[in-house]
């Protein structure tokens, strides 16, 4: 009997990878075909891809001014929130926070919830050192913690101050959702929940709490709810003047 | 003209060691303080996700800054050709080193993330003006480096002039580089502008000359060696220019600025209701850093003692550190604004000015910088031929009469 | 001169000696990972042989991690919170270990080789219905969270704490 060298163990696994991928391959060929014709059902190993761009649109007009929902959806579902026990108020993680605004002349009082925009252009992508501030294909902005070595650009980058520091040791994480000390963090849109065919934490709570303020859906799609209502009734960015091209739109401001 | 002798110092005087005893402790304390701040996280510090850049940032960045300028002294003898700054080149490019890796220490201990450093070394986005310093500031090491070995070694004395131009360029590339970090930032009302890059560029100059003469008169004194006033009157003549030259780029900077309507509200902060970053912009920057100096050097009795010229390098130094702070913190302390001519309110403090407490930690890290660039200096003048034995003005000035 | 026989003694002496650690360690050589759930114990094997797993764990993890991370690729062969399913499994006291504990499955090892993982300063080190269980019993803020701290506290002294040393 031959002994066994680490070598041939190598080769072994090499043949079986190259055996794997080629049925992944053509796997992920299949339901592709399939996806464009029917509704989204991304296969757990396809890759995102640019033929989506995800986005939400915000209608201020029905977003209920003490409401709370799309904020604590999105605690209860990513895990931030009260998981900082050492850290000041404002050093505390913000993925989403309500913004009352009010007309300087008219004094109309608006309520709407702010979190990353998700832009096209995104400021923190272009000035992240490493790279750990990234945009998916499918126009998801998240940050890539394993390669984040906290230096904050992004932060002073991001026009909407969209963006967090973990100021502290962070336990009893969501499995779905790592974060943790020194790294950067934002909303990611709920990928993980995207890429199972899901919508965001906060837009469902929304719904359930029947104000349905916010719409969540593809806006390379045509046919998408989203993209129905932003061509009948327009959808705007904040700060549009830097030309950045948001994913997440609103009505009524 | 005689070749100017360079040689190490002695450096056994109790007064030497306890010099580098005391810089010594400064050092550990700034370690001390960081692993306090690494420890548990940064919850510790002033800084938070609204003010994210605080005191280490304003240390690490002047560092840096004046990192560059302490090269200027070598670039004028080697690309301007001036042999009287000939003799103080050595130590210029050994200062510049020194305070860079000064300056890279604070910014690097202060990262979310000081452990992967590896990581900012191995991945690279390119879009990044942060990517690029990285490249520029190890890209100093080695330029000045050479440099350094081009004046230190005779014989490679003939590649000196190359390499002098070499890092001359390198520096205005790598102050363009920092200075750009703020300039472009486009979403932040006080740093979007241009003017930032060549605005880093002559502060440059003044705080690292400022440094510069401060460690020369220092080390001079020290060790008792002749430091003649030509050269003296030669670099704070000198230092005044560029003082003037800071204070032409504030003034520009600002009232551009105020030509706009759109920034009205972030230069009303800055100028008259900022509080803190007023009375730093006011008393620091302009009468400290710019005011009380130039009165100094241009007095035509007061301006020849060494001392007082030393306290108005001094004030050059708390000068630049405060306008640090009003550009890093003041920039941030200003609100983003999200919706023109609302106002806003949440429970991320949207539209109100920010605070920012700094706390000892970040401070002593901050001036732990200063130290081991200091340290760096006086180890290396002792084990090098850094510092010509005499600068008496027959020694560096062949038609200099009495 | 040593004779022949004292110098067998002190070989003996000197053998016996090298041979201390090993004896008082008799029955626990090396790494003691705890077995995993039924998913993978002998009948199933882990996602890829035991022998290459231990060697290569970590490449496919760090394969997977940027597939994941950056394509959205979500299968569950390779996958952290998969292997902590599985591998993560409670104590003689029912408890489930945290990172660093040597009853930890990723801690045995890592422990032993002195090799320092920074993956679960983000990821759950728990399986999902103890992380859940967690949840629930913290209420989200752990009021005794400097007791479970990752860097946690010895037994004896955890025993101390809670018992008030009482035995």
């Amino acid at each position: 009997m031959s002994p066994k060298t680490p070598e041939s163990t190598t080769d072994q696994y090499r043949r079986k990878f190259l055996k794997q991928s080629a049925a992944v391959g053509g796997l992920m060929v299949a339901p592709g075909v399939i996806l464009n014709q029917v509704a989204h059902a991304k296969p757990d190993a396809e890759k995102v891809s640019n033929k989506n761009r995800w986005g939400i649109l915000v209608d201020t007009n029905k977003c209920s001014k003490g409401c709370n929902d799309c904020v604590t959806a999105c605690q209860e579902e990513n895990g931030w929130g009260k998981s900082e026990t050492k850290s000041r108020p404002d050093q505390q993680a913000q993925w989403i926070r309500k913004v009352t605004i009010t007309d300087k002349q008219t004094g109309h009082v608006q309520s709407l919830p702010l979190m990353c925009q998700h832009c096209e252009n995104p400021p923190c992508v272009d000035v992240c050192p490493t790279g750990a501030s990234m945009k998916r294909e499918d126009g998801i902005v998240l940050v890539d913690r394993h390669i984040c070595i906290g230096c904050r650009y992004c932060m002073m980058a991001c026009p909407y101050k969209a963006r967090s520091f973990i100021h502290e040791h962070l336990q009893y994480q969501k499995v779905n959702a790592p974060r943790g000390i020194g790294t950067v963090e934002s909303c990611n849109m709920c990928a993980p929940r995207v890429d199972r065919d899901r919508e965001p934490a906060c837009v469902e709570a929304c719904s359930k709490a029947e104000h349905g303020a916010l719409l969540f859906g593809d806006l390379k799609d045509p046919e998408s709810a989203i993209s129905v209502e932003l061509k009948k009734h327009g959808g705007k960015q904040i700060r549009a003047d830097l030309g950045l091209n948001t994913g997440v739109r609103y009505q009524g401001i | 003209m005689k070749k100017p002798v360079f040689t190490q110092i002695k450096g056994n005087s109790s007064g030497y060691w306890m010099l580098l005893a005391l810089l010594g402790g400064f050092i550990l304390t700034a370690l001390g303080a960081t692993y306090y701040m690494e420890h548990g996280g940064h919850y510790v510090t002033g800084m938070s996700n609204n003010i994210v850049w605080g005191m280490p940032h304003v240390f690490a960045v002047f560092l840096i800054v004046a990192a560059s300028g302490a090269l200027n002294v070598a670039s004028i003898s080697s690309v301007f050709a001036k042999t009287a700054y000939k003799p103080l080149a050595p130590l210029s490019t050994l200062l510049a080193v020194a305070l860079l890796a000064g300056g890279l220490m604070v910014l690097v201990l202060d990262l979310g993330r000081p452990d992967r450093l590896i990581v900012a070394m191995t991945k690279y986005n390119f879009k990044s003006i942060f990517a690029w310093n990285i490249i520029l500031y190890n890209g100093f090491f080695v330029v000045v480096g050479i440099y350094m070995w081009t004046m230190l070694q005779r014989s490679m004395n003939k590649y000196s002039k190359v390499a002098g131009f070499s890092a001359f360029i390198w520096r205005l590339i790598l102050t363009t580089g920092t200075g750009s970090i703020f300039g472009f930032l486009v979403a932040r009302q006080a740093y979007d502008a241009a003017i930032m890059a060549p605005m880093f560029i002559v502060m440059s100059f003044s705080y690292g000359l400022a440094i510069y003469m401060l460690v020369l008169m220092a080390s001079y004194k020290w060790t008792n060696r002749p430091l003649g006033d030509a050269t003296f009157k030669r670099l704070k003549n000198l230092l005044g220019v560029f003082i003037a030259g800071v204070f032409y780029f504030i003034v520009v900077k600002h009232l551009t600025n105020l030509y706009a309507t759109e920034h009205h509200g972030v230069e009303a902060f800055i100028l008259r209701d900022g509080g803190i970053y007023t009375q730093m912009f006011w008393y620091g920057v302009m009468l400290i850093g710019t005011v009380i100096p130039l009165a100094i050097i241009y007095h035509p009795t007061v301006g020849m003692s060494r001392s007082a010229v030393g306290v108005a390098s001094l004030f050059v130094i708390l000068g630049g550190l405060a306008l640090m702070y009003v550009i890093i913190i003041g920039g941030q302390a200003y609100p983003l604004v999200l919706f023109p001519g609302k106002e806003v309110s949440s429970t991320f403090f949207d539209g109100m000015v920010n605070n920012y407490a700094p706390t000892l930690a970040e401070t002593l890290l901050g001036i732990g910088g200063f130290a081991v660039a200091l340290f760096i200096v006086a180890f290396a003048v002792k084990v090098l031929r850094f510092l010509p034995e005499s600068l008496a003005d027959e020694a560096v000035d062949p038609h200099h009469s009495k | 001169m040593m004779s022949y026989g004292q110098f067998a003694k002190h070989l003996l002496v000197l053998a016996g000696l090298f041979a201390l650690p090993v004896l008082s360690n008799a029955g626990e050589l090396g790494p003691q990972p705890p077995k995993a759930k039924e998913k993978a114990s002998a009948k199933t094997e882990c996602v890829r042989p035991v022998k290459e797993m231990r060697k290569n764990h970590m490449k496919l993890l760090l394969h997977k991690r940027d597939e994941t991370m950056r394509e959205g690729v979500r299968t569950k062969e390779i996958s952290l919170s998969e292997c902590i399913e599985c591998h993560v499994t409670p104590k003689k006291d029912g408890e489930y270990p945290r990172i660093g504990e040597d009853e930890h499955f990723c801690s045995s090892c890592h422990n032993y080789a002195a090799v320092n993982i920074d993956c679960f300063d983000c990821h759950s080190d728990l399986p999902k219905d103890a992380s859940a269980h967690m949840h629930t019993l913290n209420g989200n803020n752990p009021h005794h969270k400097d007791l479970a701290s990752k860097d946690s506290l010895k037994k004896e002294t955890l025993d101390v704490l809670i018992e008030g040393g009482k035995k």
